[in-house]
C-alpha cells in the first residue's frame, strides 16, 4: 500500500463515480459537462498506465473535439427535452445489468489474462533505431502499422463528407452554424488573442516532438482545430464557406502527400509505404506536417458541423 | 546544497496542496456561484503556483522548467479570464442566483 | 522524495474530486461549467506532480494540454449555455 496505489485508487473511485453521475445526469448540458471532465480524467488514467501519448489524445480529443460536438448536439436537442421518450426502470436495469457483466467480463479477461499474451514489442523495439525515431508509438503509426494510419486519414476526411452531407441540400457547400458568442465580449476577445498564439507553438511542437517523445500529428493538429474554433467562437473570425478550394485543399493535403510517400515506396524501396533506408525519418516528418494541418482543418469542421446557411455572394 | 532544494520542494509542495485544500473547502461551503469561482480560481491556481515553485529545482534546466512555467502561466490566464466569463455568464442568465 | 510527492499529487486529486462532484451536483449550469476550470488546475497540479516524482518529463506536456484544452471546453461551455439560453433560433433556421 504505497502512494502510487492510492492515488490509482482515488482516481479508478473518482472516474466511476463521474460516469455515473454522467448516466444519472437530469439534462444534456451537464451531462456534456460531466463528460468532457470524465474524458480529462480519462487522460489521467491513461498516464497511470504509461500510455503517455493516448492520454495527450485524449486530453485533446475528449475535451476539444467530443465536448464541440456534443455541445452543438445537446444544444439542438435541448428543444426537445420536454417531449422526449422516457425509457421505464425496467429496461434501465436491463441496460445497467448487461453493462455491468460487459464490465465484468473485460474485467476478468485482463486480471486473468488466458495463458501466455503473445505480443510483437520487443520485435518492435528491436527494430526502431533502423527508422530513425525514438518514439515506439510513432514507429508504430508510420512505419509498421503505416497502411492503417493512411486509412485512418482517409476516414477522416470521410466522417467530414459524412457531416456535411447532414445539411439540407439548398445548403450545401454553405457556411457552418457554429455558435458564435453573441454578445460581443473584451474579455473573450483578450482570451482568443492570446489563447491560439500559444496554442499553435504547442501544436506545432506536438508534431515536432513525437519523433522523439510521445506526441505527433494527431494531438499537434487537434491542438490547432481547437485554437481555431476558440478564435471563431470569439468572433474574431468568420467560419469559412465549406465550398472554399482552399479549404478543401487543406482537408486532403495531408492524406494525398502520404498516399504519395507511399506510392514512391514503389518506385525507392520495393513497395508500397516502404521507406527508403534513411530517408525514413524525413519521409515521416513531411507526411505528419502535412498530416497537421489537415487534421486540424478537418476536426475544427467537424465541430462546426453541417452547413446550415449560405454565404452571401 | 540537495538536502536545502529538498526541504524547499517539500514545504513548497506542502503550502500548495494546503492551498488547494483551502479551494476545495470554498468550493464546498461557498454559498452562491460567484463565491466559488473565487475559491476555484484563486485559491487553486495559487495551489499551483507553489507547486510549480516547489518543483523547479527537480526539472532540468533550462527547458524543463521553461514548460513548467509556461504551464503556470497558462493556467493563470485561463483562470483569470473563465473566471470573468462565468462571472458575466451568472450576471446575465441567472441574476437572482 | 518521490513517495512525498506522489502523496501531495493524491491529495491534489482527491481535494479535486470533491470539488468536482460538488460542482457538477450545483443547482445552476454556471455551477457546473466550473468543472472543465477546475480539472484544468487540480488536474495538471497531480500531473505535473507526477512527472517529476517518476521523471518522466512527458507528463508536463499532458499537463500542458489539458491547460490549454481545459481553458477551450470553458469558453466552448459558456459559449453554449448563453446561446441556448436566446429564446430567436437563428434566422436561417431550417424548421
Amino acid at each position: 500500500m504505497n502512494a502510487a496505489f492510492i492515488f490509482d485508487v482515488v482516481l479508478a473511485a473518482l472516474v466511476f463515480t463521474i460516469a455515473t453521475w454522467i448516466i444519472a445526469a437530469r439534462d444534456a448540458f451537464s451531462a456534456v459537462v460531466g463528460f468532457v471532465a470524465y474524458g480529462l480524467l480519462l487522460a489521467l488514467v491513461w498516464v497511470e498506465l504509461s500510455a503517455i501519448d493516448v492520454a495527450l489524445t485524449e486530453a485533446a480529443i475528449g475535451s476539444g473535439v467530443t465536448g464541440m460536438l456534443l455541445l452543438g448536439a445537446a444544444s439542438r436537442l435541448r428543444k426537445t427535452e420536454p417531449t422526449a421518450v422516457s425509457v421505464g426502470l425496467p429496461m434501465r436495469l436491463l441496460a445497467a445489468v448487461l453493462c455491468a457483466l460487459i464490465a465484468a467480463a473485460l474485467g476478468f479477461l485482463v486480471l486473468f489474462p488466458p495463458g501466455t499474451i503473445f505480443t510483437l514489442a520487443p520485435d518492435a523495439m528491436a527494430h526502431l533505431p533502423e527508422t530513425g525515431l525514438r518514439n515506439p508509438v510513432a514507429g508504430v503509426l508510420f512505419v509498421y502499422r503505416a497502411f492503417d494510419t493512411l486509412l485512418e486519414k482517409v476516414v477522416l476526411v470521410l466522417a467530414l463528407v459524412g457531416v456535411w452531407s447532414l445539411a439540407l441540400d439548398r445548403f450545401w457547400g454553405g457556411i457552418p452554424g457554429l455558435p458564435v458568442f453573441e454578445q460581443p465580449n473584451t474579455v473573450l476577445t483578450l482570451l482568443s488573442q492570446l489563447l491560439p498564439p500559444l496554442g499553435i507553438v504547442v501544436g506545432i511542437y506536438m508534431f515536432w516532438t513525437g519523433a522523439n517523445n510521445p506526441g505527433g500529428a494527431f494531438q499537434g493538429g487537434t491542438v490547432l482545430a481547437a485554437m481555431w474554433i476558440l478564435v471563431m467562437i470569439a468572433g474574431l473570425q468568420h467560419m469559412p464557406s465549406t465550398d472554399r478550394r482552399m479549404l478543401r485543399l487543406l482537408v486532403v493535403l495531408g492524406p494525398a502527400i502520404f498516399l504519395v510517400i507511399g506510392l514512391l515506396g514503389f518506385a525507392l524501396a520495393g513497395s508500397f509505404l516502404a521507406y527508403p533506408p534513411g530517408y525514413a525519418k524525413p519521409l515521416i516528418i513531411i507526411a505528419e506536417a502535412a498530416l497537421t494541418v489537415s487534421i486540424g482543418v478537418t476536426l475544427g469542421l467537424l465541430a462546426a458541423g453541417p452547413p446550415e446557411r449560405m454565404a452571401r455572394r | 546544497m540537495t538536502l536545502a532544494l529538498n526541504i524547499f520542494t517539500a514545504l513548497a509542495v506542502f503550502a500548495g496542496t494546503f492551498f488547494f485544500l483551502a479551494g476545495t473547502v470554498g468550493l464546498l461551503r461557498f454559498p452562491d456561484a460567484l463565491t466559488r469561482l473565487h475559491a476555484l480560481t484563486k485559491a487553486d491556481n495559487l495551489g499551483l503556483g507553489l507547486v510549480v515553485l516547489g518543483l523547479l529545482p527537480r526539472v532540468e534546466w533550462p527547458f524543463g522548467a521553461f514548460k513548467l512555467i509556461s504551464v503556470w502561466l497558462l493556467v493563470q490566464l485561463s483562470g483569470a479570464i473563465v473566471a470573468q466569463l462565468i462571472a458575466d455568464f451568472v450576471r446575465r442568465e441567472e441574476p437572482h442566483a | 522524495m518521490a513517495s512525498i510527492l506522489i502523496g501531495a499529487a493524491c491529495f491534489v486529486l482527491a481535494a479535486t474530486a470533491l470539488g468536482l462532484l460538488r460542482i457538477l451536483r450545483g443547482p445552476a449550469d454556471a455551477d457546473r461549467m466550473m468543472a472543465a476550470q477546475l480539472l484544468g488546475t487540480g488536474g495538471v497540479a497531480a500531473l505535473i506532480l507526477l512527472a517529476v516524482a517518476v521523471r518522466t518529463p512527458a507528463i508536463v506536456d499532458v499537463a500542458l494540454m489539458l491547460a490549454l484544452l481545459a481553458a477551450f471546453a470553458s469558453v466552448a461551455f459558456v459559449s453554449s449555455a448563453s446561446r441556448s439560453r436566446d429564446k430567436a433560433p437563428p434566422a436561417t433556421d431550417p424548421r
